[in-house]
């Protein structure tokens, strides 16, 4: 595969802007989230970054008075262009919430295959095969796989997230969108998380909000720094951490405020 | 995750249609009240005059008849009842709000009110009917408002033990720190800052027992004209529409009318004030 | 303080009051209705032969004619209840939420002497027009609408009670829809699931349970409906196959001849229907709240 490839954007944005009623949440944000890498968004809460990702998977217009407008291109293609069905579009991009939220009158199995299952995908031959394989990708299958017909709400937090990217990940989106999944969990399933995160992103383009720095550097390899609904800056991780461009990113990062 | 088109066009065929019923059943939901008030004013309004307000039951036949007597015997059961059944309920909804958590009988009071406030109404006549209707050896007044005092007792109970509990510890203890005996604490400043909801409870409660019916058929049983002491039957407004509305005479069905359409103005305006100033939610009809 | 202690016996006197006030309810009842009970014996409950001239006293039609029509209310009544709050928690926005609500609840407050009026005078009368001709010409061999159209029936009264017992269960739908957390609807968007889909996933699938008692609840409502039943029902006391004979109820049978009965076994029996809803009424109710305490799990 040539570098090209391998660099290709995989989604992007032009100029988006959020509203929440008349409120301008977002002002103008441009950044190219590239393909089969880890893009990590850092701020200051309140900064807009989650709205950012919400307004990824047309999200964000679901909270009543609340609008996006500018472009976001998947795959080449802008996911706001009249008369585009955001139902459909949700379906090539998967998320993964802050709190895990798996269904709760289902099993495991039916978590997993939930997207599949709305899709009007029945079959077990079809399924089975795909359920697993998620749950690989979640580092999940080796806990739960002679438990799948039990409920989703019975495992513990770390375990319930987990489910909930299996869940993400079985629709198979080229995309994954993060909104802080480890900010509610302990230490260790954290660390978990993190470390399924760089394998998947080998094979799932992931872009991911956070408030831990550390957790940033990590495992991104590029990060954009977002303040006051303005992105400031974007690039590869180890420069924007080590020598940032704008003297406000470099005063997060030091931890002077946020 | 590549899906058919056509399939995907059907699911969302499916959700418009689903979204269509959900709104339809919301609809029908609401249609009875329109058209219920919609034919208590074509039928009723008409027959609303002075008549209606100060003449009692006349023979058939004979015009100019009215429903003053069930209008009164409804406002001297309802106060009656309300004379004791206030005082007695709130007592009932401080015990169990101030002192619940000490007092040994606060569990069964409470289970009591519960099954009180759940039991059909028409069994609450049931009850009077024996205990007090059969050894008087007649129907009157006095068992009748007896009868609303026992449903409006449970309603007024609970609904201030309820808004009593949300007053904050904290004010307790301010009154208590100033030195203030604790029934004062409780009277002066609990009750006082519950006020406002405990009268709206108040006011539901009475719209409630005013629209009773099966409970007063059992009891005060009804009167073609005023009733002379407690000792004697009496009408009530929607005992006698009731009686109006299974007879057989047109010009007392629409009477039954007028006096649904007063009714249900009274009650709907009670309500209303009530929960325009923030009222409690639990609602239970009037049989 | 001896203020504090008198004030403590007083609301103690009040309280136990009350208590003693259901105690004497439950064994007045009880006391009055045993005569018929040894009378008549188990049949009570099965026989169907209600005949006072005859000192015949058998319930079976009263609980038939409570089961049908307040099964029929349901049946009407919780389709209509659960779209009602779908729409309130879901898809309305909310000043037009707060309108329907206020109206549902104003329709809550009506009695059900007005109900039955109108049901007399304006619903049977448009069944026995236009909804039982239609039904008995389309599905004629359907036992169910066998039997001349006579508006006032079985049909009548189930239509009644379910719109009196649709404002509660609406009331009660709503609370189980609103415990659901906005993260269930928003995961199942994620995914792509269209806007009916998302609500019967991640909202309709969690509240069952809920929704369960929220029925039983409003079923133990429909069973004490005495008014409009007894002024829509036909007051007959018979078992009948078709949705368009008279009947009666438990309840309705109590404002219907309790007043005018003289004879002393007709009043114990009597005694005895209003024993038998109270034992059923009561069952209902703690069931019901026992089944919402315990999350709505079996």
């Amino acid at each position: 595969m040539s570098t090209d490839a391998q660099n290709r954007v995989e989604i992007e944005t032009v100029g988006l802007r959020a509203y929440f009623g008349n409120v301008r949440a977002l002002h103008g944000v441009s950044l190219e989230m590239p393909r089969h890498q880890l893009t990590a968004l850092i701020g200051p809460s309140g900064c807009g970054k989650s709205t950012f990702i919400r307004c990824l998977n047309r999200l964000h217009e679901e909270i009543p008075g609340a609008r996006a407008e500018g472009r976001v291109l998947l795959e080449g293609q802008d996911i706001y262009r009249p008369g585009s069905d955001p139902v459909i579009i949700r379906r090539r991009i998967g998320m993964v919430f802050q709190r895990p939220n798996p269904f709760p009158a289902m099993s495991i199995y039916e978590n997993v295959a939930s997207g599949l299952l709305l899709a009007g995908v029945r079959s077990r031959s079809v399924l089975d095969p795909i359920v697993e394989r998620s749950l690989r990708q979640a580092a999940l299958w080796d806990e739960v796989k002679d438990q799948l017909r039990k409920p989703g709400t019975r495992l513990s937090g770390g375990q319930q997230q987990r489910l909930c990217i299996a869940r993400a990940l079985a629709i198979d989106p080229p995309v994954l969108l993060m909104d802080e999944p480890t900010s509610a969990l302990d230490p260790i399933s954290t660390a978990r998380i993190e470390e399924l995160l760089v394998e998947l992103k080998k094979a799932v383009t992931v872009v991911m909000v956070t408030h831990n720095m550390q957790q940033a550097a990590r495992i991104s390899d590029r990060t954009a720094f977002f303040l006051m609904g303005e992105m400031v800056e974007s690039g590869p991780t180890d420069v924007v951490f080590t020598n940032p461009r704008d003297q406000k990113t470099e005063q997060y990062i030091t931890g002077r405020f946020g | 995750m590549k899906t058919s088109r056509a399939f995907d066009l059907w699911r969302k065929a499916k959700s418009r249609v689903a979204i269509s019923l959900l709104l339809l059943g919301c609809g029908l939901a609401v249609l009875p009240l329109f058209a219920i008030l919609l034919h208590l004013v074509r039928e009723g309004a008409s027959s609303i005059d002075w008549n209606f307000f100060t003449q009692v039951q006349k023979p058939v036949g004979e015009l100019g008849g009215g429903m003053a007597h069930a209008i009164v015997g409804t406002i001297a059961q309802v106060g009656l009842a309300s004379l004791v059944g206030i005082p007695l309920g709130l007592a009932c909804g401080i015990y169990l709000s101030e002192y619940g958590g000490r007092e040994r009988l606060a569990g069964p009071v409470r289970f009591a009110l519960e099954l009180l406030a759940s039991t059909p109404s028409i069994l609450v006549g049931v009850f009077i009917y024996g205990a007090i209707v059969v050894p008087m050896k007649k129907f009157s007044l006095f068992s009748g408002s007896l009868a609303l005092m026992l449903i409006l007792l449970p309603l007024v109970a609970r609904t201030s033990e309820e808004l009593l509990r949300l007053i904050p510890q904290h004010l307790r203890e301010a009154g208590l720190a100033l030195g203030l005996p604790r029934w004062k604490v409780i009277l002066s400043v609990v009750v006082r800052s519950a006020w406002p909801g405990v009268w709206a409870a108040i006011l539901l409660g009475i719209a409630r027992i005013a629209g009773e019916t099966a409970p007063l058929v059992l009891t005060s049983f009804g009167n073609p004209s005023f009733a002379r002491g407690l000792d004697q039957p009496s009408a009530s407004l929607p005992l006698q529409i009731y009686t109006y509305s299974i007879s057989p005479f047109e010009e007392w069905h629409r009477m039954a009318w007028a006096g649904a359409l007063v009714l249900v103005l009274t009650v709907l305006i009670l309500n209303a004030i009530t929960r325009l100033t923030g009222g409690s939610n639990e609602h239970r009809r009037a049989e | 303080m001896k203020a504090d202690r008198i004030f403590l016996q007083i609301l103690r006197v009040a309280a136990g009051a009350s208590l003693l006030v259901l105690a004497a309810f439950f064994i007045q009842l009880f006391w009055a209705a045993l005569p018929a009970f040894r009378a008549a014996g188990a049949g009570f409950f099965t026989s169907t032969d209600w005949s006072p001239g005859q000192q015949e006293f058998g319930a079976g039609a009263f609980i038939y004619g409570t089961l049908v029509s307040s099964v029929l209310a349901l049946l009407i009544s919780v389709p209509v209840s659960v779209a009602t709050a779908l729409c309130l928690t879901e898809l309305l926005p909310a000043r037009l939420a707060g309108v329907i609500s206020f109206v549902v609840e104003m329709l809550a407050a009506i009695p059900s002497v007005v109900f039955g009026l109108w049901g007399v005078f304006v619903l049977s009368p448009v069944l026995r027009a236009t909804v039982q001709p239609f039904l008995a010409e389309k599905l004629p061999w359907v036992p169910l609408f066998s039997g001349p159209p006579l508006g006032i029936g079985m049909m009548s009264a189930g239509v009644i009670l379910a719109i009196m017992i649709t404002p509660t269960l609406t009331a009660l739908s709503r609370e189980v829809f609103l415990a659901i957390p906005r993260l269930q609807r928003e995961a199942a968007l994620a995914l792509g699931a269209t806007r009916w889909e998302a609500i019967r996933v991640a909202v309709l699938q969690s509240a069952k349970g809920g929704l369960w008692g929220a029925i039983i609840l409003g079923w133990g409502r429909a069973l004490g409906e005495t008014m409009a039943v007894t002024m829509v029902i036909g007051n007959r006391p018979q078992v009948s196959a078709s949705l368009f004979a008279p009947a009666q109820t438990l309840a309705a049978v109590l404002a219907n001849e309790y007043a005018e009965a003289t004879d002393d076994l007709h009043l114990s029996a009597l005694a005895a229907v209003g024993f038998t809803l109270l034992l059923v009424s009561t069952v209902i109710h703690l069931g019901a709240k026992l089944w919402i305490r315990r999350g709505g799990k079996a």
